[in-house]
């Protein structure tokens, strides 16, 4: 059986899987119900000077498939609402209660020196394993200065992540927003500031859906509506990248990663670890379906480490990081064709009428003797490109089969089209 | 001294309970449950289900359209192609059209519920235009032509509506009280619940520039020959009006009747219950309207109802689908027999079966007899023409011929539906019919005008 447990950032974990600063951390109750489950840790949602804020109705926006899927849900709620004192009680109740359990106490402040101090001193004194600075938050906090609006300027990452070191022994993540150009900035500004890890991504700046009767985004507060921040599924691939960027980029590769983004399965877990990815945290799964899923998550991820022969998390965290590269580094000579099983083909149609009008004209329809009709590959024209498997609907129907062409690898800056070659030739 | 009882909700009275057994048989579709079913669809290019469709319904478009929230424009891309594809939702056999042709059979699921879905929208959009919204289809410029319909069944309804829309002015000339054919008068019930026949008709008519004159048959109220004088041309869509006859004895006594009668008597009846059934009945037919007569008898309260047909199960025309519906509805099947006489004094008390084998290939009766109990039997052998008024029209097969475009033998003369030599007995044929000799129609009164110029 796998060991899941692992160190984030020097704080041991009984497993990687641990809740985002968000409505599930709000208070002991959920906490409590969480690591009831066997969740790993939580990061508790970010905490503010009093007053407490105070949050409108209602607050989420969800964005679905035709099934009616979840693929992404947007909210305005902004930072705790509840008075500091009883959020600092709850969590020295909880780490007491819970001891082998990770707490992480996520704030956020005005951007003045002696606010963000103070704030992180007496969050680290409730007892928290580490304090997570919530820089990212896109909606609300941000018109107030905080949130994104320190998290999109570097100088201030750079500043925030030190002031809080500079009173504070325990470890420090700083939470970095995608709403950003350039995640290797603020990466970078964290590193500086003396941070132990970053966290990411925060939530991704969006409108949801405009509602169509009412002309207003959704979800509406009075017939208004106002711009929130994404998350789920449909952001996985988004944090995935930015995940990468940091794990393989040589100034920033050290930083710790507390991976966040979509992450609904065991699978999706992997996915972040072998990016780098220390540990991961899970929010919008959560809200969707309850604590419970991180059952699967632990049974799941233990499973398939086992299958692969990974004792530990160590075993295969990064083990995709050296196969990330750049365009640049693609093997050009690299050759695949289309290949579709006349067998299991249900004659939809599908990867015909995707490829004849919007990729290579590479498969051409015949009539069967007999009725009923073939697809065919032309493989003078297929390109490799993946679409026609992507659109089928049928299993193992389409595979991409690699062409033995003997060439070497050729990668574009040694490509003979390549105008700089030629220039050089010349 | 009277004591107070609690209220009671009362019991279902007899009427109530056999009314209730015919509700709707596949009941209407929530709007998630079509979404639901609509995201099945694999959207196929060049759809096999599509060539399924005697009317060419473009399947994968209207479902799409449910998919994504635009009812109207499915409905219309369904109405587009079959006017009557509310009706057609409700009794096509799918499972041998479209549906069989669904590609995702192939991929041992379950193919695209697309009868339902086409229910969905088609009612989305009737509903909406009872309540006021314009009908869907324009009327071109108006041609200063006028035709004559004959028979106001889905061939002659769906002519009508293609050609007033084209610009023609139409005249409907119906022998029964009501429209819609067999729409009206011979579907089972619980596939047409709720008056639909009706509102179908009510707004297909809605196109404007249809008149219907009911109690006009043809060769008794109104002349072929007088049509065409009066009318540019004339469409003949009568379906097929006389039952075909067993030719054995007994066949007059009270309680034979055929089945199309019997369900066109329920059709008009209500309460259902005060449809006149038999307790022993005897349906005699392989076919759909066999099964529908039979399950009906069945839910009116009969308390056996046999369906005998003289062939294998195999051979029989009604669907699978409808034989399970029968056998659900504890309807007996027996095969293999075909009658020989039918016995009783005055009203009929049995009849009497051979037993049936095929002989090289022909049926034959192998002389052994058997005799079922029946006090009601009924006739599902099977329609033919009733050639009343169709004197100079060429025949084939028992059936008006027609030729390319559908025209008849004689000059302006056009016909579609059951009563051709093409007629298939389905009323999404008869729609087809209709639709595409409206259009042959028009090119050829275009033809002409060119021609005067």
């Amino acid at each position: 059986m796998a060991d899941l447990s692992c160190t984030i950032a020097g704080i041991p974990s009984i497993n990687p899987f641990w809740l985002a600063s968000a409505p599930p951390t709000d208070k002991k109750y959920n906490v409590v119900r969480a690591f009831e489950k066997g969740w790993g840790g939580v990061v508790w949602k970010t905490l503010g000077e009093d007053p407490p804020v105070v949050n409108v109705t209602s607050r989420y926006g969800l964005h679905k498939d035709f099934k009616g899927a979840t693929l992404g849900i947007n909210n305005n709620e902004l930072i705790s609402d509840r008075p500091l004192a009883v959020n600092l009680r709850e969590i020295e109740e909880c780490r007491r209660e819970w001891p082998d359990r990770v707490i992480i106490g996520s704030m956020m402040a005005v951007m003045e020196e002696r606010a963000w101090k103070d704030l992180a001193i007496r969050i680290a004194a409730a007892g928290v394993h580490g304090i997570e600075l919530n820089l990212g938050c896109p909606h609300g906090m941000c018109e107030r200065g905080m949130g994104s609006a320190i998290g999109q300027v570097p100088e201030m990452v750079e500043k925030t992540t030190r002031w809080v070191r500079e009173v504070v022994d325990i470890p420090v993540f700083t939470k970095l927003t995608p709403n950003i150009t350039d995640i290797l900035v603020p990466a970078e500004a964290a590193l500086q500031g003396g941070a132990h890890a970053v966290s990411l991504i925060n939530t991704v700046n969006s409108i949801i859906s405009v509602n169509l009767d009412h002309m207003a985004p959704n979800p509406m507060i009075d017939n208004k509506g106002t711009h929130g921040g994404y998350c789920g599924s449909a952001v996985k691939p988004i944090a995935l990248n930015m995940v990468a960027e940091i794990a393989r980029n040589h100034q920033t590769r050290d930083l710790e990663i507390s991976a966040i983004g979509g992450i609904n399965t065991w699978r999706d877990a992997a996915e972040f670890i072998a990016l780098g990815a220390s540990g991961v945290q899970v929010c919008t799964s959560a809200m969707l379906y309850g604590f419970r899923i991180v059952e699967d998550m632990i049974d799941g991820l233990s499973n398939w480490m086992d299958e692969k022969g990974y004792r530990t998390l160590d075993d295969f965290r990064g083990k995709a990081i050296p196969n990330t590269v750049n365009w640049n580094e693609l093997n050009m000579n690299f050759d695949l064709k289309a290949r579709i099983d006349e067998k299991s083909c249900i004659e939809c149609g599908r990867c015909h009428i995707a490829c004849e009008d919007t990729s290579h004209q590479a498969i051409r329809i015949e009539a069967k003797d007999g009725g009923g009709r073939r697809f065919v590959v032309i493989d003078d024209d297929c390109v490799g490109c993946n679409l026609c498997q992507h659109v089928c609907p049928v299993d193992g129907c389409i595979d991409m089969e690699e062409v033995n062409n003997g060439l070497p690898v050729l990668t574009w800056p040694d490509h003979p089209k390549n105008p700089a070659n030629k220039a050089a030739a010349e | 001294m009277t004591a107070s009882r609690p209220n009671r909700p009362s019991s279902p009275s007899r009427a109530e309970k056999i009314d209730a057994a015919f509700r709707d048989l596949h009941p209407a579709l929530t709007s998630g449950a079509a979404v639901t079913e609509a995201s099945r669809c694999l959207y196929c290019y060049d759809a096999p289900c599509i060539r399924a469709c005697p009317t060419g319904i473009d399947i994968p478009t209207f479902i799409h359209q449910i998919r994504s929230g635009n009812l109207e424009g499915s409905a219309k891309t369904i109405l587009a192609e079959n006017i009557m594809g509310g009706t057609c939702a409700r009794a096509c056999p799918t499972e041998v059209l479209c549906e069989e042709a669904c590609v995702l059979n192939k991929g041992e699921d379950k193919p695209i519920q697309i009868g339902d879905l086409q229910r969905h929208a088609v009612d989305h959009l009737i509903e909406q235009t009872h309540a006021g919204a314009p009908h869907p289809f324009q009327r071109a410029a108006a041609t200063g032509r006028s035709i004559a319909v004959v028979g106001a069944g889905p061939a002659g309804l769906a002519f009508a509506h293609r050609a007033a829309m084209l610009g023609h002015d139409i005249t409907v000339y119906e022998s029964r009280p009501k429209p819609g054919g067999l729409n009206e008068y011979g579907l089972a019930e619980y596939k047409m619940v709720d008056d639909f026949a009706q509102r179908e008709v009510a707004f297909l008519l809605g196109i404007g520039g249809i008149k219907i004159r009911h109690g006009r048959a043809l060769g008794e109220d109104i002349q072929l020959e007088a049509l065409r004088q009066a009318y540019d041309v004339v469409f003949i869509g009568i379906g097929l009006g006389g039952a075909a006859r067993l030719a054995i004895a007994g066949e007059e006594l009270d309680g034979v009747e055929d089945a199309l009668s019997f369900i066109e008597t329920l059709r008009q009846t209500k309460p259902k219950s005060k449809t006149p059934v038999g307790r022993t009945v005897v349906v005699i037919g392989g076919g759909n309207t066999a099964i529908d007569a039979a399950i009906q008898a069945k839910k009116l309260g009969a308390e056996s109802v046999t369906l005998v047909y003289r062939r294998g199960e195999d051979a029989m025309s009604a669907t699978g689908f409808e034989r399970n519906l029968a056998r659900l509805n504890d309807v007996q099947i027996r095969l293999w027999s075909r009658p020989s006489a039918i016995e009783g004094n005055g009203r009929v008390e049995s009849i009497v079966f051979e037993k049936t084998a095929l002989n090289g290939g022909r049926l034959q009766g192998t002389g052994e007899v058997y005799r079922l109990p029946a006090d009601h039997v009924l006739k599902a052998i099977g329609q033919k023409l009733r050639p009343m008024g169709l004197d100079g029209l060429a025949a084939e097969n028992g059936k008006i011929q027609i030729g390319p475009d559908y025209r008849t033998s004689l000059d302006g003369v056009y016909a579609g539906g059951d009563c051709v030599s093409t007629g298939e007995d389905l009323t999404v044929q008869a729609v087809e019919d209709g639709k595409r000799a409206a259009e042959a129609v028009h090119q050829a009164l275009a033809a002409q005008s060119v021609e005067r110029v």
